[in-house]
């Protein structure tokens, strides 16, 4: 057969390209370049190279974030995954009940960001909130406002409740498209409970799992609005994550070229984890 | 090893079952011997898979009982009842490989490392998989993968019964063929009663000693491929096995026997009196193609017909004959000559079925 060369083809990859451009490549840019210069106003500028980026790789604030936000992103997953898959496994497969679960479970997912941020900071207040005042009352000092672990505690909870049903409901999806016979023959094969788990249902879920993985990393590592509302990062810089110490540095300190700079860090570290993630799970059983 | 026996055993997917239309499975009585070679044949929706589910235990009947060596096993669990069964689509687990798919079930029943080994082995020899043993379930073919399946059916030598359900659905042709003489041959090493479903009587008379055909929610008859093609005990039976079909023509009783359209076969006394005494409403004579009488010019009782359609098959050719408007079909060898307009035929009485709604008149003691 000839093969004809035919470099018109290429038209057809433009409106990507000027998709992509305006969505993500240009805003991007602009970005580099303050990273990269000083701007003082239009007229005054000058390059500082790496500069910023030496200056920021080298913060100890930042690195406290960092540290703080890796901890939290980890946290997040070993909780939400587990139970979520939990929640799925235990949710009833169909009739009215199914519906009414998966009414329920969807609530969370539908409230904004800055209202779970209220609605856990009242609730969690230890002189008016429902749950706060009754802790007290139990004898359990609980102040998320003054107490570093509590207020780790309260902004940990509020995502798993805000969260978790994500996993869940994903991880249903997955169960439920599982053939019966699978279940059946692991019947057949004497299969105990476990073994039905491990070798049928996980693998089953690979896929959706993988997908609530990289989602509730992601978000989780850029986590900025219910953590601000709720505790304003402290107390002290306890709850401070990456972007609210970022958003400082941008918005309050006025400082854009290192803000820039950490910014395209922050970009390159989710990139990379979500990579390497995505990699070890769809790579796990090769072969 | 088990002899299987189904007692008043019928079954309805509704909770409160009022017509007969509302049963998977009619009322039916049936036994297994143990050591047999079964299978199961039946179109799609009879109950065959029904049947075959509650005889693993993977379901429970609504009505009756089935019995294991005459223990009652309703109540029992797949894994008590000690049955293996292969699904229609392939079944693998995929994070295990080729060696541990064949050797779970062996390893849930406790065997030790060193008998899961041979086993496998053994069983990976018959079904061809060994050069597969280390690979990843998931990255076989669709056929592999269902003899990964079969394999794990076939791994247990202990178990009650091994049951198929139409296991070759998803399986090329030729290797089709290979796959029902290793069954068969493993049925023949190990003695294990084999229950084969499917709705194909190519595969059922290949693989079974005996045949049940399944019509309906009923079990219409049992017996051998040889029984079933030379009397079949329901309208059905004469339908579906054979190509073509059975000859079915509704006639009238008439003195000394049955007509239709100015043919006129007469019947046994005995048979006579069965039919003024019977409620039946529908008659009909049945005869198989291969069996009608044909020539190209008159003999003794023949009647004349006409020559409709003739349908070249290779080795055989089949013809279509219009008897007063009535339509039969007629299988001739290749070597036949083929009579050209008109031909004559006749209905050997020894091959003549007579049926009262559906069912057939023996005319025996």
């Amino acid at each position: 057969m000839n093969k004809v060369p035919n470099n018109k083809a290429w038209w057809l990859v433009l409106p990507v390209f000027l998709l992509v451009a305006f969505s993500a490549v240009i805003p991007m840019m602009t970005v580099v370049n303050y990273s990269v210069q000083d701007i003082f106003d239009q007229s005054s500028r000058y390059f500082v190279g790496a500069d910023w980026y030496r200056q920021v790789l080298q913060d100890p604030r930042l690195h406290d974030s960092l540290l703080r936000q890796f901890v939290y992103s980890g946290c997040v997953l070993l909780i939400e995954i587990p139970l979520g898959i939990a929640i799925a496994l235990t949710m009833p497969g169909k009739g009215r009940w199914a519906s009414l679960c998966l009414i329920v479970m969807a609530i969370p997912l539908l409230i904004p960001w800055n209202v779970v941020g209220t609605i856990w900071q009242i609730f969690g207040r230890a002189d008016i909130g429902l749950l706060g005042a009754s802790l007290n009352e139990l004898g359990i000092n609980y102040n998320y406002a003054a107490n570093t672990r509590d207020a780790w505690v309260t902004v940990l909870v509020m995502d798993v409740w805000h969260w978790t049903s994500l996993v869940a409901l994903l991880c249903y999806s997955g169960l439920r498209a599982i053939p019966d016979v699978y279940y059946q023959a692991a019947r057949i094969d004497r299969a105990s409970a476990w073994a039905v788990f491990r070798h049928i249902q996980l693998p089953k879920m690979k896929n959706v799992l993988l997908i609530a993985v990289m989602l509730r990393f992601m978000d989780s590592f850029m986590i900025y609005t219910e953590p601000f509302v709720l505790t304003g990062g402290g107390p002290g810089n306890a709850t401070t994550f990456l972007s609210q110490t970022l958003t400082q540095m941008a918005v309050g300190q006025f400082d854009l070229g290192p803000a820039a700079a950490f910014s395209l860090v922050y970009f390159l570290i989710i990139l990379l984890v979500s990579w390497l993630f995505y990699t070890a799970m769809t790579h796990a059983d090769k072969d | 090893m088990a002899e299987i026996r189904l007692q008043h055993l019928a079954h309805s997917y509704t909770r409160n079952p009022g017509s007969v239309d509302d049963y998977a499975l009619r009322e039916l009585e049936h036994v297994w011997a143990q050591g047999g070679a079964y299978a199961l044949l039946g179109p799609s929706g009879c109950g065959k898979s029904t049947l075959l589910n509650i005889i693993s235990g993977l379901l429970s009947p609504s009505h009756g009982q089935v019995l294991f060596d005459g223990k009652v096993v309703n109540e029992l669990s797949p894994q008590a009842r000690n049955i293996a069964q292969v699904f229609q689509f392939p079944v693998v687990y995929d994070t295990m490989s080729v060696f541990d798919n064949l050797a779970f079930p062996l390893r849930n029943q406790g065997l030790d490392e060193a008998r899961v080994r041979s086993k496998v082995a053994e069983i990976a020899e018959v079904l061809d998989l060994g050069a597969t043993l280390n690979k990843k379930a998931r990255n076989l073919s669709a056929d592999e993968k269902q003899k990964v399946s079969m394999g794990r059916g076939l791994v247990r030598d202990d178990v009650s019964a091994i049951l198929f359900d139409e296991p070759l659905t998803v399986i090329d042709p030729h290797l089709k063929w290979k796959l029902r003489r290793k069954l068969k041959q493993i049925h023949e090493q190990f003695n294990i009663t084999m229950i084969y479903v499917t709705h194909d009587q190519l595969e059922a008379s290949t693989f079974a000693d005996k045949i049940a055909v399944m019509y309906a929610g009923q079990i219409v008859q049992f017996g051998t491929p040889r029984e079933l093609f030379e009397r079949p005990r329901h309208t059905f039976v004469g339908y579906f096995i054979g190509s073509p079909g059975m000859n079915l023509i509704d006639v009238q009783a008439q003195p000394g026997g049955v007509g239709f359209a100015g043919v006129h076969l007469p019947l046994p006394e005995v048979v006579q009196a069965y039919l003024a005494s019977t409620p039946a409403t529908r008659l009909q004579v049945g005869i198989r193609p291969e069996f009608v009488q044909l020539r190209e010019a008159p003999f003794d009782d023949a009647h004349q017909a006409r020559v409709v359609d003739v349908e070249d098959l290779g080795t055989y050719r089949i013809l279509t004959l219009a008897l007063d408007g009535v339509a039969l079909k007629v299988r001739l060898g290749e070597d036949r000559v083929i009579p050209q307009g008109q031909a004559w035929i006749s209905f050997p009485a020894q091959w003549l079925m007579l049926y009262a709604d559906d069912v057939l008149v023996e005319a025996g003691p």
